[in-house]
């Protein structure tokens, strides 16, 4: 530590991050928001800031995987019948259809990072191309869910046996998916707002972090897919 | 002694009308957004407060109908939790100093801090919707299946507003991890940061983990009304034991929510009134995390009664009492402090001997609770509604208050009436303790918690309760009303009125919007006392 008072820090005392801003020797970057010093600093925080929203994502679903691991384990007869009711087929196509976006999505970073505009905007296009394929396979499952009374509540039929426990299956179902599509939703709309910002030129090899954490976004909606495919459609289909 | 003079331009003069406040991006005016908006739900709950109070004056409970009565401890707890407690010191105290106190311009995301009081502010008039509308009856805890299946009251607004609240604690927390992370001003290390951003910091962290559980939980009992879902309903093969442990997983944290930013105050106000460095500094800083942490690890002992296994009770019992260390701790660590001090008996610090007293009654009933046999023969009682209102109350409106108190001067760049402030706080004082120790007396004696009437034995308590309350209400208003005189005709406070170190004291009252003119380079540790005052004051 430096002797009190002294106006100097001793190296060891400054992080790396943080050196003072010479404002009026360097010009700011545009896009250099005004809290920040450098860009260094600023991607930094915006990155810090996506992991610790994601780890709120993650006890936010969590509390979903844990009801349903409850449940399951109470009553696992009717987790298996009511999940054959569901269409695997359907859902493993979203699962490929989803994995390939997050591979559209780490294309579009890497085109962002080395700045060819075209690529990023293709790559971002088919992203969200195939996240709106998703959404609408999702969509018709919802749809052939609600005819055949799947949907939980008055009109809800299941074979007797199981009528009650399979109920909880479809509610978990429902809910599970469902918050995931608005993660997806939410994914375009994020989306789109990347295109336009690449569109307009704002992104640039010294400045495409917004890219970079809309990506993390995007990968970890992904995962709980992931997650999400196994335990709703593949109980007890290796038998 | 020199004239103390208001700076020519100061946040508070960076623009006027309604639009430089409404789309300030300036952490400084946010906390004035947030300062106004958790007055009102203050108020609101303390007026719930008030006829609840009323109405136990008399043992036949004359005031209203026995469903009036449910709405209105309902409504008492989840404005009180919900938008005051858990809001008020991280979302007032916190915006206006955690960037100023680590050297920096402004929090690391502006745009998201003004988010935040919105999505508070459309929280805040669901559940005021609610109310208006007819109220809720479920208690604030919301405790299926009559919250899910019985209950015919505006359960799902409530939930709903509840809800988007929670997105507000999880983007303010989120905020304060990020500016805390990445924002300090060179020199500025961990051990050298003011308590009360370790503080803060720990709390954000119970924000950011807990939060999105009561979330999705409070939406499975919005979704289970609307859609006729069973996870909480045994008639279907749902459990309802379910819903209490996700909702103490994030109910109980939330205490630590309440009270953790509190105690980061306290630690302030300590320093400033003892002149003194506070005593084993990593151990409070430490005691902060051990708080979060443990915190999460306790949720079980609010289900003792609720048909937990002996052995998770037992556990859960012996993880209560190890919460207790850490906040032994601090109060250990404070009283240290003091000894062989220069103590003041300046307002704040009147608040920090009340926090100090208060807390450990609060506390040390708390290890009552924990302890699985009392706990059987008080729970829900009046025992349990004195002992968290001991912390709640006494720990963390102390808290806010004593913080308030010692950092105006810095936010209006004016001082109160030092007299009328130190009276105020010795009603409340005086006033809290008429309300709720006479509790503890009626719950050992059996009174059960939430009822509308109670036996004619149990009336002399009662109105010793009820005549305490209304000393604690005028004791509220007083400070309200010397601040809001003081704006206008208060003595002019200059930078550092108390003669305390710390970064937000080196800069003017109130502080110019950018905070600093050059980054601060920090050489010095926290509580400097009294080395750094001179240096400080010149």
């Amino acid at each position: 530590m430096s002797p009190d008072g002294a106006i100097t820090a001793g190296a060891h005392d400054i992080d790396p991050v943080h050196r003072v801003a010479d404002d009026l020797d360097e010009v700011r970057h545009g896009a250099l928001a005004h809290q920040f010093d450098n860009l260094e600093q600023q991607r930094e925080a915006a990155t810090l800031g996506m992991w610790a929203f994601l780890v709120t994502e993650v006890l936010f679903f969590g509390v979903l995987f844990a009801v349903y691991g409850l449940y399951r384990m109470w009553y696992p007869e009717a987790f298996t019948a009511a999940s054959h009711e569901l269409h695997l087929w359907l859902g493993t196509v979203n699962t490929a259809v989803l994995i390939t976006s997050s591979l559209t999505m780490a294309l579009a970073v890497h085109a962002a990072q080395t700045g060819e505009r075209r690529q990023l905007l293709t790559f971002l296009v088919l992203t969200m191309i195939l996240g709106a394929a998703f959404l609408g396979i999702k969509g018709y499952e919802y749809y052939s869910g609600f005819v055949e009374n799947h949907l939980p509540g008055p009109r809800f039929q299941f074979e007797a046996e199981h009528f009650q426990h399979a109920q909880i299956f479809f509610s978990l179902y429902f809910i599970m998916t469902g918050l995931h599509a608005v993660h997806m939703i939410i994914g375009l709309a994020v989306m789109a707002v990347m295109l336009w910002l690449s569109w307009r030129g704002t992104i640039s090899p010294e400045y495409y972090n917004p890219i970079e954490i809309s990506g993390l976004y995007w990968h970890f909606v992904d995962i709980v897919w992931i997650f999400l495919f196994p335990l709703l459609y593949l109980i007890g289909r290796h038998a | 002694m020199p004239t103390l003079l208001v700076p020519p331009h100061h946040y508070l003069n960076d623009g006027y009308g309604i639009k430089s406040w409404l789309l300030t991006r300036d952490h400084k005016r946010i906390a004035l957004l947030y300062l106004a908006a958790v007055t009102v739900f203050f108020f609101v709950g303390g007026a719930f407060a008030v006829l609840i109070r009323l109405d136990l004056a008399t043992p036949a409970g004359d005031l209203v109908s026995d469903e009036t009565y449910n709405k209105l401890f309902t409504m008492h707890g989840v404005m009180m939790v919900f938008f005051f407690l858990i809001p008020a010191i991280p979302s007032v105290l916190g915006n206006f100093l955690v960037p100023i106190m680590i050297g920096a311009k402004d929090l690391a995301f502006p745009k998201l801090n003004l988010a935040s009081w919105y999505i508070y502010m459309l929280g805040g008039t669901f559940t005021l919707y609610a109310l208006v509308t007819g109220g809720v009856d479920t208690g604030w805890t919301f405790y299926a299946p009559f919250s899910t299946v019985s209950s015919t009251t505006n359960v799902i607004p409530t939930a709903l507003g509840i809800f988007i609240t929670g997105f507000s604690s999880i983007l303010t927390g989120l905020n304060f991890i990020v500016t805390i992370h990445r924002m300090r001003a060179p020199g500025m290390t961990w051990f050298r940061l003011p308590l009360f951003i370790w503080s803060t910091y720990a709390t954000s962290l119970i924000n950011v983990l807990g939060t999105p559980v009561i979330a999705i939980t409070i939406l499975l009992v919005a979704a289970e009304r609307l859609f006729q879902f069973g996870f909480f309903n045994p008639a279907v093969g749902g459990d309802p034991v379910l819903f209490q442990h996700l909702f103490w997983f994030y109910s109980h944290p939330a205490v630590y929510i309440m009270v953790l930013p509190a105690m980061g105050v306290i630690s302030e106000l300590v320093a400033a009134g003892c002149r003194k460095p506070i005593f084993g500094y990593p151990f409070v800083a430490f005691a902060s995390l051990a708080i979060a942490v443990l915190g999460f690890l306790v949720w079980g002992h609010h289900m003792f009664v609720a048909g937990e296994s002996v052995y998770a009770a037992l556990i859960f019992s012996v993880l209560s009492f190890l919460v207790a260390l850490p906040s032994a701790i601090k109060v250990f660590n404070w009283t240290a402090t003091m000894y062989k001090g220069a103590v003041s008996w300046e307002t704040p610090m009147l608040y920090a001997y009340g926090f100090i007293g208060l807390f450990t009654i609060g506390g040390l009933t708390g290890l009552f609770l924990a302890a699985l046999a009392v706990d059987v023969h008080v729970t829900d009682t009046y025992f349990v509604v004195a002992h968290f209102h001991y912390i709640m109350v006494g720990g963390t409106i102390m808290g806010y208050l004593g913080g308030l108190h010692y950092w105006w001067p810095k936010i209006s760049g004016r001082r109160y009436n030092e007299s009328l402030a130190k009276f105020s706080a010795l009603i409340i004082f005086i006033g809290f303790n008429l309300t709720f120790f006479p509790q503890f007396v009626l719950g050992y004696l059996g009174m059960p918690r939430r009822y509308h009437a109670y036996p004619e034995e149990f009336q002399v308590l009662n109105v010793l309760s009820s005549a305490g309350a209304s000393i604690l209400g005028v004791g509220y208003l007083i400070p309200m009303l010397y601040l809001m005189w003081s704006l206008r005709y208060g003595p002019v406070a200059g930078s550092n009125p108390w003669g305390a170190v710390g970064l937000e004291w080196t800069i003017t009252s109130p502080p110019p919007t950018e905070n600093f003119a050059e980054t601060p380079i920090v050489t010095w540790t926290a509580y400097e006392y009294p080395a750094r005052v001179e240096t400080h004051v010149a």
